[in-house]
């Protein structure tokens, strides 16, 4: 396992809530990684420290280190906009742009100039055919992007994320507000990204965690109780609280 | 991931910069307002001031105090609300819950909103043809009626707004269990929509407060309190329009402090419905 | 037994029978505003008729001469002013107050804009006379220093000229009405920022793009109809502003053509003449004519405002 994403001594607080408590973890290359744990545990605070979200907060400390391929995001002199270029993020909710269809998944390689004219209608055909959503939208590209369903438009938001390139997809959550059928789209595309990108997603599912996880995260009232290869996570979990949860015991 | 200085970030440094420049300098003008309208007005501030009539030669530098004017403004404002509120409440309902989302009522909606946007000296000057068609003079009544008409669009639109954002659920829940709509609208919407009601009466009160153009053709100005309906009444704003028109610097700076009066008044006339708001609002469901 | 259910179905019969009694009268009601737009329009332009008749609108529109004894009344010496006046106010607000909601509601810290905005609604209330007083007080004397400094530069320039040795002029009125919409602009501003989801904010900056272009290519375009609104509704304010304008404007009825010259606008014109106005013939007749005419022009601009707004709300949906 070759580590992508090392976090050493993290700590968020809201405020007065210390959300997250003196976090080290190292999240592998190229797997899929998921976090579970009961409400409020802190899931959605650890998956903000790795694209540098917090900062969109008045009231929001983070302190230690967040290392993506050595480069520690919380420097000084990196550039904030580029983390969020590397690091891409799935909303739980879809919110596609108030654009068209097409605009939606050109708008980042615009932002970013990385296509324009042939070039940029060939992604954004390309990214559609990975995102799954080609044939469905390929004869309406120009119409408002959220006549789509709200598996469409997640699919759409997955498109839209990929297009910039980044190399860590992140995910929070990101099929809860899907019926399972889309819900079971998401999950296969995610299944095949993981070829090309490292992807952390957040899971209240444990169906879905079984089925994804390469690489499974344990947390607990902000701490991470346990991590491991999803494998050993699962059927031999060192913690109780752990054991617990998997069997079922609380939420 | 190194910071590097494109184009997009330094429009983005650019942008940011010019919108604190304006935010600094519309707040600082707006605060200087405030400020000067303390510091000329204060020192001409005095007891006699807001507790006297004018006296004889009072226009002229004389004694006396501004009391007809705050007097007028708030039988005028007062009476012109009430009035209004009588008005406006039915119309309201009629808007909201008998004729839903239909064109009807965009249709009035949007004969509110331009109602709204009718300057007060055009109701000011509806008013003086009515009267002179009746042979009325500029009196207490007339002034009230202006107002009346004026504050009609605030007040609607106002309580418009606040009966919209009342959940539909709510009145359905009301309609599930048998009430009318008549039922429904007096028991669930206006306690719901109370908070919000109070503070659309309240602040067209303050608007016939500080309105000037309306009440100059209705009501007049008159050195005396008014004793009924049909006796001209005097208002703070034309106060100090008139005592501002004056050559001696005494008079002039009577307008200063009259126009801190007018201030103050309308600052704790916009308090007060924060404090009311926030006092009501602990009925509403949300 | 069954007794009780008879008088329930009566109570009930009844109840309704109030209902539909209330929904007419309500309905009528809500008529009301409707009403209203109407009476007034017609009332005025009855009043204006004897004026047609003695000269066309075109005459009337168009006639630089304002000489009532002698039965001229030409109205575009005043028209220019209100038009002038409320231009100007509308070129300094709209881009400040746009630049600040934005600043507020995209860049500051909650805590300050949940500090700066109920000191704006008490602005948006101070009465506009309060407005005109601090135009007197600090406006009209800037003005001319203001005129001087800028002379040597655009002095050659007609609209920057300078002809009018006092602060009494185009200006001033622009100024004071542009700090008076204010308050009103950003208040309403920042309520259409404010309902712009998060959502699309955060789908857009998760992309690496700046604030800045996210406010560009999110914010802006969603919140457009809105903000259109809002300096609409800040514009009919300084169009028929009357005190707080006439206090700083100078009141002289020539055609400005330097934004430092004098101005007589419209709302000046008929508060400053209605109490001789039953002394001349047709006297009246114009000054309501006036008063019809900034009715008519609040009702176009509400229009094409309501035309805009439904054109830019479905690009707002794309
Ligand atoms: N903006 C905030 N201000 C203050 N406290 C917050 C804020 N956001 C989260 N918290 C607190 O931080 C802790 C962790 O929240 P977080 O949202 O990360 O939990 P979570 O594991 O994602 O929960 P869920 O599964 O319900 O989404 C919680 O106790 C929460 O109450
Ligand atoms: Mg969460």
């Amino acid at each position: 396992m070759e580590t992508q994403i090392k976090i050493r001594d993290l700590n968020v607080y809201y405020n007065k809530v210390h959300a997250l408590k003196d976090i080290n973890l190292d999240l592998p290359r190229g797997q899929i990684t998921v976090i579970v744990g009961p409400s409020g545990c802190g899931k959605s605070t650890l998956l903000k420290t790795l694209n540098r979200f917090h900062d969109l907060a008045d009231d929001t400390q983070v302190t230690g280190h967040v290392e993506l391929d050595g480069v520690d995001l919380y420097a000084p002199d990196v550039e904030v906009t580029e983390v969020r270029t590397k690091v891409g993020l799935i909303a739980q909710r879809p919110f596609p742009l108030p654009m068209s269809i097409f605009e939606n998944v050109a708008y980042g390689m615009r932002i970013h100039k990385l296509a324009r004219g042939k070039e940029l209608r060939d992604k954004v055909k390309h990214y559609l055919e990975v995102a799954g959503l080609w044939d469905e939208v390929k004869g309406r590209l120009n119409t408002p992007a959220r006549d789509l369903s709200i598996g469409q438009q997640q699919r759409l938001c997955l498109a839209r994320g990929l297009a910039v390139e980044p190399e860590v997809i992140l995910g929070d959550e990101p099929t809860s507000s899907l019926d399972p059928i889309s819900a079971k789209f998401i999950e296969e595309r995610l299944e095949e990204l993981k070829k090309d990108y490292t992807v952390v997603l957040v899971s209240h599912v444990l169906r879905q965690a079984r089925h994804l996880a390469d690489y499974l995260v344990f947390m607990y009232l902000g701490e991470v109780v346990e991590a491991g290869p999803a494998e050993q996570v699962l059927n031999a979990p060192k913690n109780d609280r752990t054991r617990a949860y998997l069997q079922g015991e609380f939420y | 991931m190194k910071k590097r200085w494109t184009l997009a970030h330094l429009e983005d440094r650019a942008m940011r910069t010019i919108m604190q420049l304006a935010s600094l300098v519309l707040v600082g003008v707006l605060a200087a307002i405030l400020v000067t309208i303390f510091i000329r007005g204060l020192p001409f501030l005095d007891l006699d001031l807001i507790t006297k009539t004018p006296q004889g030669g009072f226009f002229l530098g004389g004694e006396g105090g501004i009391l007809n004017a705050i007097v007028g403004s708030l039988l005028l404002a007062g009476g012109g609300t009430l009035l209004a509120l009588f008005i406006s409440l039915p119309i309201a309902f009629g808007i909201n819950v008998y004729t839903g989302a239909s064109r009807l009522a965009s249709l009035l909606r949007m004969a509110l909103d331009v109602l709204w946007g009718i300057p007060s000296l055009v109701y000011g000057a509806f008013g003086f043809t009515i009267m002179i068609a009746f042979g009325m003079r500029a009196s207490l009544g007339a002034g009230i009626l202006v107002l009346t008409l004026l504050q009609i669009p605030i007040m609607v639109r106002s309580m418009d707004e606040v009966m919209r954002m009342v959940p539909s659920e709510l009145s359905q829940a009301a309609y599930s269990l048998g009430a009318t709509r008549l039922e429904a609208a007096w028991s669930v919407l206006v306690r719901q929509a109370l908070p919000g009601l109070v503070t659309a009466v309240l602040l067209a009160f303050g608007r016939g407060i500080g309105d000037a153009a309306s009440v100059l053709f209705t009501a007049g100005f008159s050195d005396r309190i008014p004793t009924s309906l049909a006796s001209p009444s005097a208002s703070l704003p034309l106060a100090v329009f008139f005592q501002l028109g004056s050559p001696f610097p005494e008079v002039r700076g009577n307008g200063y402090a009259t126009a801190l009066v007018l201030t103050v008044l309308i600052l704790f006339i916009s308090m007060l419905s924060r404090f009311l708001a926030r006092r009501l609002s602990r009925n509403v469901i949300r | 037994m069954q007794n009780t259910q008879d008088s329930k179905l009566h109570t009930q019969a009844r109840r309704i029978r109030k209902d539909e009694l209330a929904a007419r009268n309500y309905r009528l009601a809500a008529s009301f505003p409707l009403f209203l737009l109407l009476i007034m329009v017609v009332g005025f332009f009855l009043r204006t008729q004897p004026l047609l008749e003695h000269s066309s609108v075109w005459e009337i529109l168009s006639g630089m001469q304002w000489r009532p004894s002698a039965g001229e009344f030409g109205l575009l010496t005043f028209i220019s002013g209100t038009l002038s006046v409320t231009l100007l106010a509308l070129l300094l607000a709209a881009p400040l107050c746009m630049l600040t909601s934005l600043f507020l509601v995209e860049y500051a810290k909650r805590r300050a804009l949940t500090a700066i905005l109920p000191a704006i609604d008490l602005l948006a209330g101070i009465p506009s006379v309060v407005y005109g007083v601090w135009g007197l007080l600090v406006i009209v004397p800037l003005v001319p220093q203001i005129s001087s400094f800028v002379q040597p530069w655009l002095g050659s320039i007609p609209l920057f000229a300078a002809n009018n040795p006092t602060g009494y002029s185009i200006l001033s009125g622009g100024i004071v009405l542009a700090v008076m919409i204010s308050p009103i602009i950003i208040s309403v501003s920042i309520e259409v920022l404010r309902s712009v989801p998060d959502g699309l904010r955060h789908g857009s900056l998760a992309l690496g793009a700046t604030r800045w272009q996210t406010i560009k290519k999110v914010v802006l375009p969603r919140a457009m109809p809105g903000l259109i609104a809002a300096i609409v509704m800040g514009l009919s304010r300084a169009f028929g502003e009357t005190l707080a304008v006439m206090m700083v404007v100078g009141n002289t009825p020539l055609i400005p053509r330097s934004i430092f010259d004098p101005g007589y606008p419209l709302t000046a014109l008929i508060a400053n003449n209605y109490g001789e106005m039953m002394s001349i013939p047709l006297y009246d007749s114009a000054l309501m004519g006036a008063a019809l005419l900034l009715l008519v022009i609040v009702i176009i601009f509400n229009l094409g405002a309501a035309l805009v707004l439904i054109r830019a709300n479905r690009r707002a949906q794309v």
